[in-house]
């Protein structure tokens, strides 16, 4: 079946990779990205290579309502995937600005978003799927990216509980984690190569979750140990670490 | 933060640490363009490289006149992937499918259909190039045309190329009607390619490590795209079949003694026994036509760990049948062996810049890095120079400055352009530095 695939924060890697997968299997797109600017040269290549209907709407998470964009599109779509996020500077609790962007980026504009797809779909009796990307960030809070790293916990904490809301009106949702990715947010960062996952593979990850309704995953199967190891430090320990 | 990356290119020489970044431009130092690293040498090397591969859409297609738009970083594998279940096929190609429209703008690539279709860059109609200035060109024929042309060919000396509109060709099926005829020696080698001229496609594999009566012997193949009513009943079924995008990961680095003159002799020999003699018709899909050495990924690592280079060299008609005879004696008076030898006719070609097609023969040697290799290679370069010819940018690594401009007679004029172009020579390679293609 053709469904319409909303991917918000379009512009990506991970989200690039994974338009292209769901075009490939026929479905058609419906991308959001902060100008139509950027969001072109994606939409025409996903029209010419995979001969899907792909659209573009403008988003900016810090400026746009969720009610904007939903009666912007041309319907409810089948298939949401959340994938903005900003790292934003790690030591900004002298910044106000940034600090606010780092929390409603991460968490509180993808949260009103997501309510509000919600809430259409249940009014709508439709069935759907959205995925959130999240972070392992969130897992435990470092010193080095802990606005991140909370906005993300937040973010998880709530796809779980809409997970559990989402079941009794045919709405799953999928918490994704990706781990360190190759991509234009690290461009330049020495990262751990058997911990990297590439923009392919997260989104390779993503489809195989949502056909078989998962309900979280870390892309590489290796962090989910990691986290689980660095959740059980003992705080008095871990508050030393330079991690 | 600094990281940096081994880097080669085609050829596995030189290996170099390099930063990488993609495009859009991060550092203000000098940098080069690079695609998919399929030049031979340190064409696309510079302590800091400009990763062209996430410039990968498609932006437009116009299907009643074929032309195609594309951002630098698409790869022709991808275009025909895309394009061949349309009926389009790409107007010129190299013998490797994973290189980017960018790189074959820049590198001018040329393939078998040279003598009728001319190299890449005359079918392209415009690109557009970030300048070192920082501004976005529009370069046509007729918009910025100085830098147009300036470009072709140009190395990616005068900024990145970040889109391309070029014009596809069409194609009823995917399969080429081919014409495969041996030659016993040199002179039926330069006469079949001169005579078969008609044919779209056509190429001659060498035995460059034959002597006496069979000095100069080959295999021509000739090739024409086929129409859908000469296709049997089972390839018309799936006419318009695309490549198989699975490949044979070649396994390991050989040891550098793996290709020698007994081993390529013997190769040699049997390949050209294996084609009988006179003529053979057959029909064969586009990528063993095309592509013969895509299928094996990385083959590249026969030559081992020291790497390989090409020597392709142009002799101008008149006297080519002496300069390639001349060339063909020295490989074997030295005692030296190349394992792909090609041989192919260019058409005419007006003179551009650092353009390399010209009106002649083209021979592409390939040679492993050996002790003595430069030594014979500038031997070589005093019979390319004598007979007039010249070679191609895309497969040099050792070239001197004065060679270029001696055999290139607009290089004075495109070092002249290029500093007005970029002053502060923003953009620069190993190679141009090498070549002294900046103040």
């Amino acid at each position: 079946m053709k469904k319409n695939v909303l991917i918000v924060g379009a512009t990506s890697d991970v989200a690039q990779a994974l338009a292209r997968l769901r075009a490939e299997n026929g479905h058609n797109l419906w991308l959001t990205g902060r100008s139509l600017e950027n969001l072109e040269p994606i939409l025409s290549d996903l029209r010419i290579r995979y001969e899907v209907e792909a659209l573009g709407f403008i988003y900016n998470a810090e400026l746009t309502s969720p009610e904007h964009l939903l009666s912007n599109l041309p319907g409810l779509p089948d298939e949401v995937h959340v994938a903005i996020g900003y790292l934003g500077n790690p030591n900004c609790i002298d910044d106000a600005v940034e600090g606010s962007r780092i929390l409603t980026v991460n968490f509180s504009a993808v949260v009103y978003l997501m309510n509000a797809l919600m809430h259409s779909f249940i009014q709508a009796k439709k069935q759907a799927v959205m995925v959130g990307i999240s972070s392992v960030a969130g897992d435990r809070g470092r010193k080095s990216n802990f606005l991140y790293g909370a906005a993300k916990a937040g973010f998880s904490t709530y796809l779980d509980g809409l997970r559990n809301f989402g079941y009794a009106h045919g709405i799953h949702i999928v918490t994704v984690k990706p781990g360190f990715i190759r991509s234009k947010m690290t461009a330049g960062l020495p990262l751990p190569g058997p911990l990297t996952a590439t923009p392919q593979q997260v989104a390779n990850a993503i489809v195989k979750a949502v056909k078989k309704r998962k309900g979280r995953i870390y892309v590489l199967p290796i962090w989910q140990l990691i986290m689980l190891v660095i959740r059980t430090i003992p705080d008095f320990i871990f508050k030393k670490l330079n991690l | 933060m600094k990281s940096t990356t081994r880097v080669s290119n085609w050829g596995n020489y030189p290996v170099i640490q390099a930063e990488f970044k993609p495009w859009p431009l991060q550092v203000n130092k000098p940098q080069i363009a690079r695609g998919m690293g399929r030049c031979y040498g340190d064409s696309a090397l510079s302590e800091s490289i400009v990763d062209t591969r996430s410039l990968n859409h498609f932006l437009d297609f116009d299907s009643s006149s074929g032309l195609l738009t594309v951002q630098a970083g698409v790869t022709f594998d991808e275009i025909l992937q895309v394009f061949v279940p349309k009926g389009w096929f790409l107007p010129v190609t190299p013998g490797t499918r994973f290189v980017t429209a960018g790189g074959a703008l820049a590198s001018d690539v040329h393939g078998k259909n040279h003598h009728q279709d001319g190299s890449f860059s005359d079918h392209v109609l415009w690109f557009d190039l970030h300048t070192a200035s920082g501004q976005k060109l529009r370069c046509s024929r007729s918009e910025n045309q100085d830098i147009f042309f300036l470009s072709l060919g140009g190395m990616g000396l005068t900024g990145i190329i970040l889109s391309l509109a070029f014009y596809l060709k069409p194609i009823e099926t995917a399969y080429i009607r081919q014409h495969t005829i041996r030659c016993e020696n040199l002179d039926e080698t330069m006469e079949g390619l001169e005579s078969y001229g008609n044919w779209t496609n056509s190429v001659a594999w060498l035995d460059c490590m034959a002597g006496g009566k069979a000095f100069g012997r080959s295999i021509l193949m000739l090739g024409e795209s086929a129409k859908l009513h000469e296709l049997p009943a089972k390839q018309a079924e799936n006419p318009l079949k695309i490549h198989s995008t699975k490949g044979i990961p070649f396994p390991i680095d050989m040891p550098s003694f793996t290709l020698n003159r007994f081993t390529v002799q013997a190769f040699n020999q049997v390949y050209f026994n294996k084609h009988p003699k006179g003529s053979q018709d057959s029909l064969v899909h586009y990528e063993p036509f095309y592509y013969p050495l895509d299928k094996v990924l990385g083959w590249n690592r026969i030559y081992g760990k020291r790497g390989f280079t090409q020597y392709q060299l142009v002799i101008p008609h008149q006297d080519a049948r002496k300069g390639l005879q001349e060339v063909l004696e020295l490989l074997a008076k030295r005692r030296m062996s190349s394992f792909l030898t090609v041989l192919k006719i260019f058409g005419e070609q007006p003179e551009n810049y650092l353009r390399f097609p010209k009106a002649g023969f083209t021979l592409t040697l390939d040679f492993g890095i050996s002790t003595g290799l430069w030594t014979f290679l500038d031997e070589l370069d005093r019979i390319v120079e004598h007979y007039g010819g010249r070679l191609y940018l895309t497969k040099d690594v050792r070239m001197s400055a004065a060679f270029l401009r001696r055999t290139y007679p607009m290089a004075q004029a495109f070092i002249d352009k290029i500093k007005e172009l970029d002053p502060e020579g923003a953009f620069r390679s190993l190679q141009s530095e090498r070549l002294a293609l900046h103040p």
